[in-house]
């Protein structure tokens, strides 16, 4: 029954879907209202269909219902409720189901906040998005169709991939980054729409879009930092980014997505940059499929992929028509797209936009090459070769670096040409953190120049940051009299577009020093220890006080205790574990965290006698690495910031029922 | 995704986009390529160099006619001249149960013309892997304890189940990553078997 | 935030650097040997894992060719040996880093040349778009 009801909600919806797409394009070229309309309540009627069907996936992996071909492939009556939930995005068939949610409900958001705008770039917005969820709800009922029928019904199932029931972080990374994938989709959508319509020339696509951008993008960046979470919390070696494939598949767009930030800033005040910000919409939305390819084809290993088949072709399919399509209505547009705007000086902030941009997209395009050099060199010389760590360290670190002093830069000039008194007010006192923060980090004993360059870099960026808040808030003290207090809540209130940006600056940074002050200072040891026994890490005494067994219901747990002592007093105790379960024939590691604001102490068992008498660990020592996840909700919290209305809110409650999506937002905001 | 109505402004600016094609057509054209191929299928360096060799001792005895005494060390120089056969197994591994039989068979049927099978235990405990023979109703060969897992980084090892063809000369003629079945066993044994002395 | 950052950074690392020297594992290898063990290993592949180099990896293979790694180089051979060992055995595709010539080459110079492109377009750029300065 279950089984019936979502099979036919994807059908219909497809059918749904397509029909809008129609009513939709035809509607707006023949400007007939009534189609339209019918296709804008095809729109939602599409996305009312794929809730249908995605529930009762869900519904059917609670109720155990194992006549669904997913469920028999994931569920499992041992699994804990919030796995079995969960496991809607565990296994490509409902990973591609809970996408196709997503993008129907934005599609529907898009609609319902734009609908009454005149012209032809809602409709034909609506229309691309309303392609893309084509493609997706195509997939559900051909390749990747996950209510097919399963006879005789299983007693029960094997249960989700190990990897992903081991932490509860799998509940929370995978939907971020669909919302973030997803949410990209928007952007474009607005970007083709415009095209379309011929309405690109007045950038109106940018202003509605930016609030989608900006939280897809918050979005993406709340998943990358939950997957370098969960990769730490789960996989066992103590790191949490390798550059796999997967992970840069995530990545990627998110650097396009940080460039189109800044660059539609250029746009927007000057006139700048029209046909290069299409370019990184288009190169965004181009790298979420890319990356979707590559997670689901089985192209190139990685821990995080799906498994293979036939899939792979249709996404590649999938992004040759975007790019076909972008390259079209781009070339279509050629005369719209042609900038009048002059920058303001050579020394401005417009310079340092287009330098961040060129290293963003440096980045990006590094990421890419080595990302798929490997296939490369195998199509050209038929052997393998590996692109991993060591490469893209010693590649982006030099970006990395640079990217953080500009970061301090761009925040320091402003957009008129900057004179040499404004330069040396302004630049000084970051100038001097960044010495300090040289000086700093060699007193601490950091010797590798990447590392003393990126901690004094930082440091610049960090004081430029703060600097701005500083001097805005001084200046209202001055002029208003405010108190400090409340000079700085109304100095972000009052612009918060540019303090929101400025705060995301601020977990940037907090994110970089804690990534090289985690690699650079750690510690860590190996070692074999009787009971009782202890080594030493970093200045800690780690002693194996017992080694134990449990049974679980849907696995058997081999666990360690270990007392954790610093100066002969005991600090904490700990329990590293290795899970089992009956699916997997290799034991998933469990590693034991302490998180302290100071760093962590990370503890892996790494292989323990039957008779339990001894194990081994692995103890690493890392400073600051829960400033990776602070940092990460600091970067998101500027977003959140910058999100919120433009208008100074009346002291009143916030009634106003209209989202912020739709009211046209000031142009020149900072 | 639809290409609705393009309101022909002006000129087409066929340029830009044919260059943009020419950027992103190769990369397409790739990701094809990466599609017909298996990531976790490697070239092996080692077909057609010496086998490295090795000195393990027996902890499972095999049948009559192939049967080394427990404790016993196989050394692999000393079996020059004779066609060898090496899989690498734990009895962790799923797909050792499956290709189980086909090599228990064909060893004993080929242990008459010279060809010499060794189990080499992989990342397992010697008690673990009698126990596994024991379930699986015998193993026709004797195996081999790689303890320190030394023999199996020699031969640059991905995981089990792994079998090494050796020639008479002693070199390696072939390597099969994953299952063997025993329709592979027999054409490479026969062929290496025909294969005179020297040539590989 | 950056004060309590840089302070944090200051604190821990010293109590962990002063300390390295101190660490002495049960078996009895020294530290400096660890951490020349530690630097070949992290260039070399994990056969079992998928893009973690040996020294990361909690695999038993990966602690095993560690081991390796480590007997080697206290038995006095050089990381360049080892390195040509692994090859031997897993061809190039051990190594985590390509080798830096021929075909290869490509991924490296191709983001320098990147940069350096778009560097000069950007300066142009700028030249060319920049209103006269306000006098």
């Amino acid at each position: 029954m279950t089984r019936a009801i979502g099979a036919s909600a994807l059908y219909v919806s497809l059918a749904a879907t397509v029909a809008a797409l129609f009513l939709v394009t035809f509607g707006a070229r023949r400007r007939k209202e009534a189609w339209l309309n019918a296709g804008y309540a095809a729109t939602y009627l599409q996305f009312g269909l794929m809730t249908a069907a995605t529930f009762a996936m869900i519904f059917g992996l609670v109720a155990h219902d194992f006549s669904i071909e997913y469920v028999a492939q994931v569920g499992s009556r041992a699994t804990p409720l919030y796995y079995t939930v969960i496991s809607l995005w565990g296994a490509l068939e409902g990973s591609i189901l809970f996408w196709g949610w997503v993008l129907a409900l934005l599609t529907a958001l898009v609609v319902f906040w734009n609908r009454s705008r005149a012209g032809n770039l809602i409709p034909y917005t609506t229309a691309t998005m309303l392609g893309v969820g084509i493609f997706f709800q195509f997939l559900l009922v051909a390749p990747a169709f996950p209510f097919g029928a399963v006879f005789p019904v299983p007693p029960d199932g094997p249960g989700p991939n190990p990897l992903l029931q081991n932490h509860w972080l799998m509940g929370i990374h995978p939907p971020l980054l669909y919302l973030g994938y997803v949410g990209m989709t928007v952007p474009f959508a607005f970007a083709m729409g415009a095209m379309a319509s011929g309405e690109v020339g007045d950038g109106s696509w940018i202003r509605l879009s930016r609030r989608w951008t900006l939280g897809a993008w918050a979005f993406l960046t709340a998943a990358i930092i939950a997957g370098m979470w969960w990769s730490y919390e789960v996989l066992g070696w103590g790191g949490y980014w390798a550059w796999d494939p997967v992970e840069n598949a995530s990545f990627m767009p998110w650097l396009t997505a940080t460039a189109f930030l800044h660059s539609v800033m250029v746009q927007e005040r000057r006139g700048l940059l029209k046909l290069w910000n299409l370019n990184l919409v288009v190169a965004t939305f181009a790298l979420t499929i890319l990356g979707t390819f590559l997670t689901r084809s089985g192209v190139l290993s990685s821990v995080h992929a799906f498994t293979e088949g036939l899939i792979g072709y249709y996404f590649l399919v999938a992004i040759a028509i975007t790019l076909l399509a972008s390259f079209v209505l781009v070339a279509g547009n050629s005369e719209r797209l042609v900038s009048f705007g002059k920058l303001e000086g050579v020394a401005s902030r417009g310079t340092v936009f287009l330098f961040n941009n060129l290293l963003l997209t440096a980045f990006t395009f590094t990421v890419l090459v080595g990302t798929l050099f490997p296939l490369f060199a195998e199509a050209i010389r038929g052997e393998k070769v590996s692109v991993g760590e060591p490469f893209f360290n010693r590649m982006t670190i030099p970006i990395c670096a640079a990217l953080l002093f500009l970061m301090g830069v761009g925040p320091a000039l402003p957009w008129k040409e900057a004179d040499r008194a404004t330069l040396r007010r302004k630049l000084l006192p970051p100038l001097v953190g960044a010495v300090a923060g040289l000086l700093v980090s060699v007193f601490a004993g950091a010797r590798s120049p990447y590392a003393v360059m990126a901690f004094a870099f930082a440091a610049f960026a960090a004081v430029a940051n703060i600097g701005e808040f500083v001097e805005g808030a001084r200046a209202r003290m001055r002029m208003r009299g405010e108190s400090a207090v409340d000079a700085l809540g109304n100095l972000l209130a009052t612009n918060r577009r540019r303090y929101g940006g400025y705060v995301a600056h601020l977990g940037v940074v907090a994110v970089a020093v804690a990534i090289t002050a985690s690699s650079t200072f750690r510690a860590e040891h190996e070692a074999t220890l009787k009971k009782g026994e202890s080594m030493t890490v970093g200045g800690l005494q780690v002693r194996l006080e017992e080694v134990w067994g449990r049974e679980e219901p849907q696995r058997s747990v081999i666990g360690t205790t270990v007392a954790i002592l610093r100066d002969g007093r005991e600090i904490a105790r700990l329990d590293p574990r290795m899970n089992f379960y009956p699916t997997s024939q290799q034991p998933v590691p469990t590693p034991a965290v302490r998180s302290r604001p100071s760093g962590d102490i990370y503890m892996n068992l790494q292989a323990f006698a039957q008779d339990g008498t001894n194990a081994t660990l692995r103890v690493i020592v890392e400073p600051l690495v829960p400033w990776i996840w602070a940092g990460g909700m600091i970067i998101c919290l500027g977003a959140l910031i910058s999100i919120a209305p433009f208008r100074r809110q009346a002291p009143a409650v916030v009634t106003e029922p209209e989202p912020a999506l739709a009211s046209p937002a000031p142009v020149a905001a900072t | 995704m639809t290409t609705p109505e393009v309101t022909p402004a002006a000129g087409m600016n066929w340029r830009r986009a044919s260059m943009a094609g020419v950027v992103a057509l190769p990369i397409i054209a790739l990701l094809a390529f990466g599609l017909t191929r298996d990531p976790g299928e490697i070239k092996s360096p080692l077909p057609g160099k010496m086998a490295p060799d090795f000195a393990l001792e027996v902890f499972a005895p095999g049948e009559p006619g192939q049967e080394r005494a427990v404790g016993d060390t196989i050394r692999l120089s000393e079996l020059r001249g004779q066609v060898v056969v090496l899989n690498f197994w734990a009895s962790w591994c799923l797909e050792c149960r499956r290709e189980h039989q086909a090599l228990t068979e064909v060893a004993a049927d080929y242990a008459t013309r010279g060809v010499k099978f060794y189990g080499v235990l992989y990342n397992d405990s010697p008690s673990a892997g009698k126990r596994w023979i024991d379930e699986m109703g015998g193993q026709s060969y004797p195996s081999v304890n790689d303890a320190r897992t030394r023999t199996a980084i020699d031969y640059g090892l991905y995981g089990a189940p792994e079998t090494f063809f050796i020639a008479k000369d002693g070199r390696v003629a072939y390597k099969h990553i994953g299952a063997v079945t025993d329709r592979l066993l027999m054409q490479k044994l026969d062929s290496l078997l025909a294969a005179p002395a020297g040539t590989p | 935030m950056r004060i309590l950052a840089a302070l944090a950074v200051a604190v821990v690392a010293r109590s962990a650097t002063a300390q390295d020297t101190a660490v002495r594992p049960v078996t009895g290898a020294d530290s400096a040997l660890e951490r020349r063990t530690r630097e070949v290993a992290s260039e070399l592949r994990c056969p079992v894992c998928q893009g973690l180099s040996i020294a990361d990896s909690p695999s038993d293979l990966a602690l095993e060719m560690k081991g390796l790694v480590r007997e080697q180089l206290a038995a006095g051979k050089s990381p360049e040996e080892i390195r040509a060992y692994f090859i031997g055995k897993y061809g190039e595709w051990v190594l985590l880093e390509p080798k830096a010539e021929g075909l290869n080459l490509l991924v490296y110079l191709l983001p320098v040349a990147l940069v350096i492109g778009g560097g000069l377009f950007v300066v142009r750029y700028v030249r060319a778009n920049s209103a006269e300065r306000e006098t």
